[in-house]
């Protein structure tokens, strides 16, 4: 399992069309994804439970990514979030 | 005799028109529980799921063209119907017994109830959207038909709430207002009514008790006003309110887009003064180029303990995404012995505008002050912001100001938080002890804003709120002009920035004088901006 802290830097946070693209994202990927904000933990595969956290511009997620291929998942998972969710700053 | 009632109004528009009333029926959710085997129930439901995406899709390709901002609702909606946490609620209450329709009444519930205790309100608002799917849903799985809103002449639709789904069959072109018991300004009614540019006011409390089909009202969204039957009078007012806005309108088409440059060849900025987030908007509707004056006072008054820093930090970094590029000047808190603050125990003074206001009291409440400065700095890395400082007499104020700053500075860089390390600072000149004295100061700023308004009362030693001695209020008084004068002269010849963001930037008359004089920038109230463009493109050009 691996375990990382980051921070959400996009505009409107995982909302709408970012979380969509997040949870399109890590669908791709055999391994569990769970994303943690304020100690509440959820699938990261599922829109209404990355939605149900209500991150925003400038909050920080924990993502604990546990499976195959971890490693990968972290990786292109980490380059979405940092470029912004494809919305920009 | 009409009613008025009061909600929140959105889109800065009035309407006048007949109403029509959309009501849904209750659905009828039949047996809680059933013996039907888990097999065939799921068979129905993933059927019923099936129906209901193909339904949703053709809601968004039917509406992709023409409104593609509603239509991405729906592509939302349907990703909610693929989400595994919903579709697994939906088998484990099948599991236990419960008939389809209760399974996605208690999934859609449950979801809900999540959503809405998410203290962001666009968060909270998406329990809506998971509403409005489940009851698509529903009614696919007990062959229901949808309800749709039809109407073949301009109606102001009253509604409970709207769902995308209530709207998005609806023939738009007939549709001039809203009226919602529910909602808020970030609702999908509030949302639809801006990409349509109709007036709509939400969040009004019992309006359907009050209005049956045909009634008329008028919508003031201004002042979030539902009238009910009005009176002659309030009629004539309104469709008066609404001439002068077309007017302002086709003068803002012509003008918008065109920058004021004299035929001296000087550009002339064109800013707006505002106080809030909302007046933001409109300031940018209205072609202004940056903020000369953002009132940050709306964040102080009316409550029994100064705003946190968090609170603050967001309110200027909204404003300054509004703005992007352009600039925003904050005005820091400008606030003196004419204002009760729970929280300040200022003292009361004899001659309150003589007195502990503007960057004084600041000076002496540290913390008050140091807190603002460190929400403006860590707002600045999200656009152009600059600082100003109020009601500045002397040198030493400012060098003061300067020092705290400095040392918030240090602070934020300590605690690693990002802010524009270049931010700007300037002064208002409101005082003609420091007009007077301007080059002594000027090394220590960046830009002036004379404070037309309070210049003018302190020149004439004339309380500018008592109206005995309302007619020493005298703008074009030479006194006035060769402090301006000498103002801008100074500035210039030190290469800063000078502009005006008092009453006399939005006076047909002032403007002219202000050009003549080479300002640099000129900050009005937004709705004045169509008007003095006009007349300063018409004059100089």
């Amino acid at each position: 399992m691996i375990i990382e802290k980051l921070k959400i830097i996009n505009k409107t946070g995982l909302h709408a069309r970012p979380a969509t693209l997040f949870v399109d994202k890590s669908k791709k990927f055999k391994s569990e994804i769970f994303i943690e904000k304020n100690g509440k933990s959820v699938n990261a595969k599922s829109l209404i439970n990355i939605l149900s956290l209500g991150v925003e511009q400038g909050q920080e997620i924990i993502l604990k990514i546990n499976g195959p291929d971890e490693v990968e998942a972290l990786e292109e998972l980490k380059k979405l979030i940092e470029s912004g969710l494809e919305e920009g700053e | 005799m009409s009613t008025h009632l009061k909600g929140i109004g959105i889109t800065d528009q009035i309407a006048i028109g007949k109403v029509i009333i959309f009501e849904k029926k209750d659905i009828d959710l039949s047996n809680e529980r059933d013996e039907l085997p888990y097999e065939v129930k799921e068979k129905l439901l993933l059927r019923s799921i099936e129906k209901t995406k193909k339904e949703i899709e053709t809601l968004y390709e039917n509406l992709k063209e023409r409104n593609p901002q509603e239509a991405e609702i729906f592509n939302f909606h349907k990703a909610l119907l693929e989400d595994e946490y919903f579709l697994d609620k939906l088998k484990k209450y099948l599991k236990e017994n419960f008939s389809a329709s209760w399974a996605v009444k208690k999934a859609v519930d449950e979801i809900s109830l999540e959503f809405e205790n998410i203290e962001n309100e666009l968060f909270r608002e998406r329990a809506k959207d998971i509403k409005d799917v489940g009851e698509k849903l529903i009614k696919n799985l007990l062959g229901y038909k949808e309800s749709t809103i039809d109407i073949k002449s301009p109606r102001i639709i009253v509604a409970r709430d709207l769902a995308p789904s209530d709207t998005a069959t609806l023939d738009k072109s007939n549709v001039i207002g809203f009226i919602t018991e529910f909602g808020s300004p970030t609702s999908h009614t509030a949302i639809l009514a801006q990409a349509l540019g109709i007036p709509a006011i939400v969040g009004v409390k019992d309006v359907l008790n009050y209005l049956k089909n045909n009634d008329e009202v008028i919508l003031d969204t201004k002042n979030g006003l539902v009238i009910i039957n009005p009176s002659q009078e309030e009629k004539e007012y309104y469709y008066q309110k609404i001439k002068e806005e077309e007017i302002i309108k086709r003068e803002l088409e012509n003008t918008k887009n065109i920058p004021v440059i004299t035929s001296k060849g000087k550009r002339i900025k064109i800013f707006a003064n505002i106080g809030d987030f909302e007046e933001g908007i409109l300031a940018l509707k209205y072609g202004a180029e940056g903020v000369g004056l953002f009132r940050t006072e709306f964040l102080f008054l009316n409550r029994n303990s100064p705003p946190s820093e968090e609170e603050q930090f967001l309110a200027y970094r909204k404003v300054a995404e509004l703005f992007r590029e352009k600039p925003v000047i904050i005005r820091t808190i400008d606030i003196g012995g004419d204002k009760k603050i729970p929280y300040l125990n200022l003292e009361k003074e004899n001659n309150p505008f003589l007195g502990i206001r503007g960057l004084r009291l600041c000076l002496r409440e540290k913390d008050l002050f140091k807190t603002q400065l460190r929400a403006i700095l860590k707002a600045s890395y999200y656009g152009n912001i600059k600082i100003m400082y109020p009601m500045v007499s002397i040198k030493e104020e400012i060098e003061e100001a300067n020092n705290i700053l400095e040392e918030v500075k240090r602070e934020l860089e300590k605690e690693e938080e990002k802010y524009n390390e270049k931010i700007e600072v300037g002064i208002m000149v409101e005082v003609p002890s420091i007009a007077l004295s301007l080059e002594e100061v000027i090394d220590l700023i960046s830009f002036v804003s004379i404070g037309s308004n309070d210049l003018i009362q302190y020149t004439f030693a004339a309380d500018r709120t008592l109206e005995k001695v309302n007619y020493l209020y005298l703008p074009k008084h030479p006194a006035i002009l060769k402090l301006i004068k000498h103002v801008i002269n100074v500035c210039h010849e030190n290469k800063k920035e000078v502009g005006v963001c008092g009453e006399i930037a939005g006076d047909l008359e002032m403007v002219t004088i202000l050009a003549e004089l080479e300002i640099d920038e000129l900050s009005m109230a937004p709705t004045k901006i169509p008007l003095i463009k006009k007349i300063l493109l018409n004059l100089l050009n």
